[in-house]
């Protein structure tokens, strides 16, 4: 019987999965399946507008004007130096990202019960490509903080502290998208039977905003209590983006490092969590 | 050489709501399973029958399913609502897995659950077409090089560039299909996806499973309620019942259980004298829309009975189409004797409808006409096999007899294989 059967069996479906058995060739095999992901994403989003992908610069322009009003005019909360609509903007742009990403990951099950239902391909294609998708809005979204920030240096005069720490910026992306997904994806494996987390994460995603110095600086903040704000892993992110640009603000190797600790664990649990739910998490959904 | 070996697979599920309660129980489940224990669970867990109340929360959608497909074979998978098909197609296609057993591939496996999943509205014909086949495992050359091939099967080139919401229904499957139709995996899993499109494009399906299977030796596992097509195209066929295989075997024959299953008879004595001792309809043969029903019945009795009131039902939908009542007709047989009668019912012509259950039940009394010998007992369920050209002329029929007094049906009665009774 052994010597008959020389051609092996290529795939076993079985109840069991191994806990690193984490099938990153199979994801690999899909990436097509991720480009098309994110192509979809994109040009989904913007159908029928008439000004179409021109929203993505409209919707920071105005939360910025926002925000300058209330809390910089109104709350009189200091930016380091640095002009409030910039300061601002660099803040939401990289916020902006992470909250997507968080809250489009932490509800991959529940917002793709149906497609995942019907079809078996691997289930992270769908948080790796929001990550990816809503990497190219960012993008745009930088392009905006580009021209405000030429606005201020050619017509009112701010001069730039542009350094080298501006090499770091792809990694402060991984990261954003590394924590963000990670997070993510952990919360949408523990919610996909018991969604008590998901209600919590509504809320909470916006409190946490008012965590991380995302409307205020580092330096405003009592100095009792910037550790723990710094113990937010987005913290030191959003505040090496800013030290690279403008010069000023609170830079660390640790809580960077910290960052990146902190995004390797959760991402590396999330994935093996997501993983052992995938497997069945359309029974109990 | 077999391509997909199934082996005591299983799946239990709970039933009811996912609440506070269902939390505690998930705890409880979970210190056990840390303790080394046994899940009660699975301990009580019973069959899946959805017609009636059990004790447990948890059922058995599927229970200790065994079976092989070869390569180039076209399995179909046939069972009434929740014998447990999808949830073996889900199993198959990796969307959930078993609670026990284990399931060998080999080669690459792609299923249609559904047609067009995911596909998007906003998304264009062209669009979605890419969309749909990364989804279903086509890398972009694959599709590439067989655009042309698809946009031809599909018939909707005229559409391409248009949004697929502005599709009618029977365009996006069409779509749907011409992508899945050109899928290259060795094993391809396909669930009721004929439902919808006209008729030419199901023939145009079916045409271009068979060929894949066929020319291209690929193995097709095939799930449908239409017996039709399940004929035409698999030669092979299994039964699923309530979660359990009920038999494999060749196509005619399973479909023929299909239609005529065994209704469990309770073959012992109660506390009458009488036991039916078996029950057959048309000899085991599938019943079509427009027949003659044939139902023979042995009945062993203990003691000899005179004159027993003999009463044949048919029913549908808790109407009754036929009743054969002595008290109506005054037939009563003569004596039944000690030992083994045969008592045979035919009505004739008998108007079925397709798609329907019927039931026939037999009741038996004393010749008082009350006492009871067997309580009016189903001895039969039955559907009626689609016929589309018996289906015209029944209707016709149907219409012009109306909506009518019992009994409606001619039927002729026999005992012990003489004609006895024949009414008209």
């Amino acid at each position: 019987m052994h010597t008959m059967n020389k051609e092996k069996w290529t795939e076993e479906i079985s109840s069991k999965r191994g806990l690193f058995d984490l099938r990153f060739k199979e994801l690999w095999k899909y990436r097509d399946l991720i480009t098309t992901f994110v192509k979809r994403d994109i040009v989904s989003t913007y159908k029928q507008t008439v000004l179409g992908p021109f929203w993505f610069f409209i919707s920071p322009f105005f939360t910025v004007i926002m925000f300058t009003f209330v809390f910089s005019t109104v709350a009189g909360i200091k930016t380091e130096g640095i002009p409030a609509p910039i300061f601002y903007l660099t803040g939401t742009t990289l916020w902006n990202y992470f909250q997507t990403c968080f809250i489009t990951s932490s509800s991959t099950f529940l917002q793709n019960e149906g497609i995942f239902g019907k079809v078996y391909f691997p289930r992270l294609v769908s948080p790796i490509s929001t990550v990816i998708s809503n990497l190219i809005k960012l993008g745009i979204q930088l392009v905006v903080l580009i021209m405000l920030i030429c606005y201020f240096v050619f017509f009112e005069q701010y001069e730039l502290q542009f350094n080298y720490y501006i090499l770091l910026f792809p990694i402060l992306v991984i990261l954003m998208a590394g924590i963000a997904m990670g997070v993510g994806i952990l919360t949408s494996a523990v919610t996909s039977k018991y969604r008590d987390i998901q209600m919590f994460i509504s809320f909470g995603i916006g409190l946490l905003m008012y965590a991380t110095p995302v409307i205020y600086p580092i330096s405003q903040v009592p100095e009792k209590f910037r550790i723990y704000l710094m113990l937010n892993p987005i913290s030191p992110i959003i505040e090496t983006f800013r030290y690279s640009i403008f010069g000023v603000g609170t830079f660390s190797w640790i809580f960077l490092a910290y960052s990146a600790v902190f995004m390797i664990v959760t991402l590396f649990v999330g994935i093996i969590v997501f993983n052992q739910v995938e497997k069945s998490f359309m029974d109990t959904i | 050489m077999s391509v997909v070996k199934v082996e005591d697979v299983s799946k239990l599920y709970r039933l009811g709501n996912v609440n506070a309660a269902a939390f505690v129980e998930d705890m409880k489940r979970m210190w056990l399973r840390v303790r080394g224990l046994e899940d009660q669970a699975i301990l009580t867990a019973e069959t899946n029958d959805r017609t009636r109340k059990g004790n447990s929360d948890y059922v058995w959608a599927l229970k200790d399913i065994n079976f092989d497909v070869s390569e180039g074979e076209i399995l179909g998978i046939v069972g009434r609502n929740g014998a447990g098909k999808s949830t073996l197609l889900k199993i198959l296609a990796k969307i959930t897995s078993p609670t026990s057993g284990n399931i060998k591939i080999r080669g690459r496996i792609a299923s249609l659950l559904e047609v067009g999943t995911g596909f998007h509205p906003e998304l264009t014909g062209r669009e979605n077409m890419y969309l749909n086949g990364h989804i279903l495992g086509m890398t972009k050359r694959e599709i590439d090089r067989k655009f042309d091939e698809i946009v031809d099967f599909s018939g909707v080139e005229n559409y391409l560039n248009t949004p697929v919401k502005r599709y009618s229904s029977g365009m996006r499957v069409r779509l749907a299909f011409a992508v899945a139709a050109h899928l290259e995996p060795e094993i391809l899993i396909i669930d009721e996806v004929l439902a919808v499109g006209d008729a030419e494009f199901q023939a145009k399906c079916l045409g271009k499973m068979s060929q894949v299977s066929k020319t291209e030796g690929r193995t097709i596992l095939f799930v449908s309620h239409n017996m039709a097509a399940v004929e035409t195209l698999c030669s092979q066929a299994i039964l699923l019942e309530n979660g359990r295989m009920i038999a494999k075997d060749e196509t005619k024959k399973i479909t023929s259980l299909y239609f005529n299953p065994k209704t469990e008879l309770q073959t012992g004595f109660s506390k009458y004298d009488t036991r039916i001792v078996s029950a057959v309809l048309n000899e085991g043969e599938i019943i079509t829309a427009v027949d003659k029903l044939k139902v023979k019945i042995t009945i062993e009795c203990r003691r000899k009975i005179p004159n027993p009131h003999v009463q044949f039902t048919l029913s549908s939908n808790n109407q009754i189409i036929a009743d054969t009542t002595s008290l109506l007709t005054g037939f009563q047989p003569d004596c039944f004797n000690e030992g083994m009668n045969s008592i045979e019912c035919i009505f004739s012509p008998a108007t079925l409808l397709p798609e329907r259950s019927y039931f026939v039940r037999l009741g038996l009394r004393e010749n008082d006409g009350v006492t009871p010998l067997i309580d009016s007992q189903i001895i039969s369920r039955f559907e009626v096999q689609v016929d589309k050209s018996e289906v015209l002329k029944a209707t016709k029929f149907i219409s012009q007899i109306g909506d009518i007094p019992i009994p409606l049906t001619p039927y002729i009665i026999k005992f012990n294989d003489s004609t006895v009774f024949n009414w008209k």
